[in-house]
C-alpha cells in the first residue's frame, strides 16, 4: 500500500474538518478525492504530507508513519498545494533548478520524468513564474513537484482555475505519469474529471461517502434518471420542484436531471403536467447516472 | 551543503530582483546619515541678529564688532527704537536683538556697571538658549579683557573642556545612532518579512515538505542579510569619516567585530518576529513598533537615558540598541578596547543566544 489511512479525525478549534476517514491507495494507483469546497480535502492532504497532526487515528505514506517518520516522508513525496506556491519572481528554469537542488538532485538526472510536461513550458523558461498563464503555472508546479522522482505525488486541486483545454491536458499528463509507476492522490471539485481516476472517494463535510471505481460508483445509483428539457429553464425547474412525485431535481448543463419517487413512473404523465404549466418544446429521455448524480444522492 | 547553497542563491535572486526594496536598503542609510548630519543639528551658525544701540559709543562699537566677527552671528539690522523690536521678530528676519542702554561707556567707567539686554526669539527654545549662551560668552570674554588691569579679589573661573568631542558636533552622536537604527531595521525587519513572505505565498508549505531542515531554511534566509548589513555598516562608517570627519579612535577590527555581533542580534530578533507572525504586514508592524521606536527613543540615541524616569531607565536595559550605542561611542569617540566594553558585549551575546533559543523553540516544523 502506498497510502493507508486509518480512522483519521481532525478538528480546528472545535470545528470538525475530518471525521473517521479511512481508505487505502495501492501502489501505482491514480486515486481521486472528489468533493466540494470545504469538504476537508486540503486538510487531509496536509495531514498526509506531515504538515498537520491528526487528532485521532493513524496513517502511513510509503509505509512511513506520518508522525514518527515525517522526515522520511518528506524525502519521498511530491506535493503540489492548491494555491500556486512557487516563487513568482524566479524564472521557470530557476524555480525548477531550486527545487531540484533542495531535493539533492539535478534537472538532468530526472529529465525523462518531466520531459513531456517541460517541453510545453520550455519556450518560456526565462520568463518569471508570476507572468505565466494559469495552465502554465500548474504545469511548472507539477514539474517542480516531480523533479525529485517522488514515490507518491499529492496534487491538491491542480486544475482549479485552469481552462478546460489545459485541464484535459493536465489529466492526460497524470495518466502518463501513472505509467511510470508513481502513485497519485488528486483532489478536485470537478466531477467530470473523476472518471479518469482508477478509484475515487466522494467526500463531504469531512466524511467519506463512498469509495469505488468511477464505473461502480455510478452503479450505486439505483434510480432511473431523466434528462428533461423545455423552452424555459427557470420555469422548468420551478415546475419540477413543485411536482408532487419528484424525488430529485438538479440542473445539469442544458438539461435538468429528474428522478421520480414512483416505481411505475411514466414520462407521459410528466409531459402532461409540464404542458399544463405552459412549458413548450418538452423532451424527456432516460439517461445514465453520472458521478455528480451519485454524489448528490449520497450527500442528500 | 549543496542544498544550502542553492537556497542562498535563491534568496539573493529575491533580493536583487526587488529593485524597490534594494533601493530602500541602500538609499536609506545614505539619506538618513545626510539628514541627521546636516539638517538636524544643535549647533548655530550665522544667526541673524539685530542691534539697538542707545549709546553709540566706542565700547558698544567694540562689542558689536566682536560679535560680528564671530562666525555665529550676522548683524542684519540696526533698530532705532523699542517698537521696532517686535516687528523684526514677527517678520522673522532676526532671531535675537541686543539692546545697549544709554550712556553705556559712561556707566561702565563711572559706576563699574553697564547693562546689555538680549532678547531672543524663543519660539525655538533650544536655539534661543544657545544664542543667549553664545552672546553671554562673548560679553564675558570682552569683560575679562578690560578687567586685566584691575585685580578682582575673588573670582572663580571655570575652565571647561569637552572631552572626546571638543567642538560638540552633534553628528558624532548621530552616526552611531543612525548606524544602530539602520542595522536593526535591515536585519530584523527584512529577515522577518522575507520569512513571513514564504508563509504568506504558501511556499513555506513546500519547503516544509522537502528534505530541507528548519535551521537550513533559517540560516539560508539570514546569510544574505548579514552580507547586506555589513555593506551598510561600511557605508555608514565611511560616510561618517569622509563627510563628517567622524573619528574612529579605537580599533577598526573591534568595530567590525562588534558590528557583526549586533547584526546577528538583530537577525535573531527578526527570526523571532517571523516565528510569531503569520503575514508580512504583521511582521512589519511588530518590527516597527517593537524595535524601531525603542531603538530611537530608549537607546540613548536622541534622549539621554540618565534623564529618563526610572521605569524607562530600567526598560532601556532590554533594548539591544542601547548597548550597541555604548559600544560604538566607546570605540569611535573614546578609542577604548574590549576591556572597557566587555560588559555591553556580553549582554549582546546573551540577548542573541536568548533570541535564537526562543526562535528554535517556537519554530514550527508543521503548519500548526
Amino acid at each position: 500500500m502506498s497510502i493507508s489511512v486509518n480512522n483519521i479525525s481532525k478538528s480546528f478549534k472545535g470545528k470538525t474538518a475530518l471525521k473517521n476517514i479511512s481508505f487505502e491507495v495501492k501502489k501505482g494507483e491514480l486515486f481521486g478525492l472528489i468533493g466540494p469546497d470545504g469538504a476537508g480535502k486540503t486538510t487531509l492532504f496536509r495531514i498526509l504530507t506531515t504538515l498537520l497532526i491528526p487528532n485521532h487515528g493513524e496513517a502511513t505514506v510509503v509505509d512511513f508513519d506520518i508522525i514518527k517518520d515525517y522526515k522520511s516522508i518528506r524525502n519521498n513525496v511530491g506535493y503540489m498545494p492548491g494555491r500556486f506556491s512557487l516563487y513568482q519572481d524566479l524564472t521557470v528554469k530557476e524555480n525548477l533548478e531550486f527545487f531540484a537542488t533542495i531535493f539533492g538532485t539535478t534537472i538532468e538526472k530526472n529529465y525523462d520524468l518531466i520531459k513531456d510536461i517541460y517541453v510545453q513550458i520550455e519556450p518560456f523558461k526565462d520568463r518569471r513564474a508570476g507572468k505565466l498563464s494559469g495552465g502554465m503555472k500548474q504545469k511548472l508546479a507539477l514539474c517542480c513537484a516531480l523533479i525529485h522522482k517522488p514515490k507518491v505525488l499529492f496534487l491538491d486541486e491542480p486544475t482549479t482555475g485552469v481552462d478546460p483545454v489545459s485541464r484535459k491536458e493536465f489529466w492526460e499528463m497524470l495518466k502518463r505519469l501513472q505509467n511510470k509507476g508513481i502513485t497519485m492522490l488528486v483532489s478536485t471539485p470537478y466531477m467530470d474529471e473523476a472518471a479518469i481516476c482508477d478509484r475515487i472517494a466522494l467526500i463531504q463535510d469531512g466524511e467519506m461517502l463512498e469509495i469505488d471505481t468511477p464505473k461502480k460508483i455510478v452503479k450505486h445509483y439505483s434510480k432511473t434518471i431523466y434528462n428533461v428539457k423545455a423552452n424555459n429553464m427557470y420555469q422548468l425547474i420551478k415546475s419540477l420542484k413543485s411536482y408532487q412525485h419528484n424525488y430529485s431535481v438538479y440542473p445539469f448543463g442544458e438539461f435538468v436531471h429528474y428522478t421520480d419517487t414512483r416505481t411505475d413512473f411514466s414520462p407521459i404523465d410528466l409531459q402532461h403536467y409540464l404542458t399544463s404549466k405552459n412549458l413548450k418544446n418538452i423532451s424527456i429521455e432516460i439517461t445514465q447516472a453520472t458521478i455528480e448524480d451519485t454524489f448528490m444522492e449520497l450527500a442528500k | 551543503m549543496k542544498r544550502f547553497i542553492g537556497f542562498i542563491k535563491k534568496e539573493f535572486y529575491h533580493i536583487f530582483r526587488d529593485k524597490r526594496s534594494l533601493f530602500i536598503l541602500f538609499g536609506m542609510p545614505i539619506a538618513q546619515i545626510m539628514l541627521f548630519g546636516f539638517a538636524i543639528t544643535n549647533e548655530i551658525n550665522n544667526v541673524n541678529i539685530a542691534i539697538l544701540d542707545h549709546s553709540k559709543d566706542a565700547t558698544t562699537q567694540e562689542i558689536i564688532h566682536k560679535i560680528e566677527s564671530s562666525k555665529y552671528f550676522t548683524i542684519t539690522a540696526s533698530i532705532l527704537n523699542e517698537t521696532e523690536i517686535e516687528t523684526a521678530f514677527k517678520k522673522g528676519h532676526v532671531k535675537a536683538v541686543l539692546i545697549f542702554e544709554k550712556d553705556f561707556s559712561k556707566n561702565l567707567g563711572k559706576e563699574n556697571n553697564a547693562t546689555v539686554q538680549v532678547i531672543a526669539d524663543a519660539t525655538d527654545p533650544n536655539t534661543a538658549n544657545t544664542i543667549s549662551n553664545y552672546v553671554t560668552a562673548i560679553l564675558q570674554k570682552y569683560q575679562q579683557k578690560i578687567n586685566v588691569a584691575v585685580k578682582t579679589p575673588y573670582q572663580i573661573l571655570p575652565k571647561t573642556r569637552m572631552a572626546f568631542n571638543p567642538e560638540l558636533k552633534s553628528v558624532f552622536m548621530f552616526v552611531p545612532g543612525v548606524m544602530t537604527i539602520i542595522l536593526m531595521l535591515v536585519s530584523a525587519m527584512m529577515t522577518s518579512i522575507s520569512i513571513t513572505r514564504e508563509k504568506e505565498l504558501g511556499t513555506m508549505e513546500i519547503l516544509l515538505v522537502s528534505p530541507l531542515k528548519p535551521f537550513q531554511v533559517i540560516i539560508g534566509k539570514v546569510v544574505p542579510y548579514i552580507f547586506l548589513s555589513i555593506i551598510n555598516a561600511i557605508i555608514i562608517v565611511l560616510l561618517g569619516i569622509l563627510v563628517f570627519n567622524m573619528p574612529v579612535q579605537g580599533s577598526y577590527f573591534l568595530l567590525a567585530a562588534e558590528s557583526v555581533l549586533f547584526i546577528i542580534t538583530s537577525l535573531s530578533l527578526g527570526i523571532l518576529i517571523s516565528t510569531v507572525s503569520a503575514s508580512q504586514q504583521t511582521a512589519m508592524m511588530i518590527s516597527l513598533m517593537a524595535l524601531m521606536l525603542p531603538t530611537i527613543l530608549l537607546s540613548g540615541f536622541i534622549f539621554p537615558i540618565s534623564s529618563m524616569p526610572l521605569p524607562l531607565q530600567i526598560i532601556s536595559n532590554i533594548v539591544p540598541a542601547k548597548w550597541f550605542i555604548i559600544i560604538l561611542k566607546g570605540i569611535m569617540l573614546k578609542g577604548v578596547g574590549l576591556q572597557f566594553i566587555w560588559k555591553s558585549t556580553l549582554i549582546l551575546v546573551g540577548m542573541t543566544l536568548f533570541f535564537i533559543g526562543l526562535s528554535v523553540k517556537k519554530y514550527k516544523i508543521r503548519l500548526e
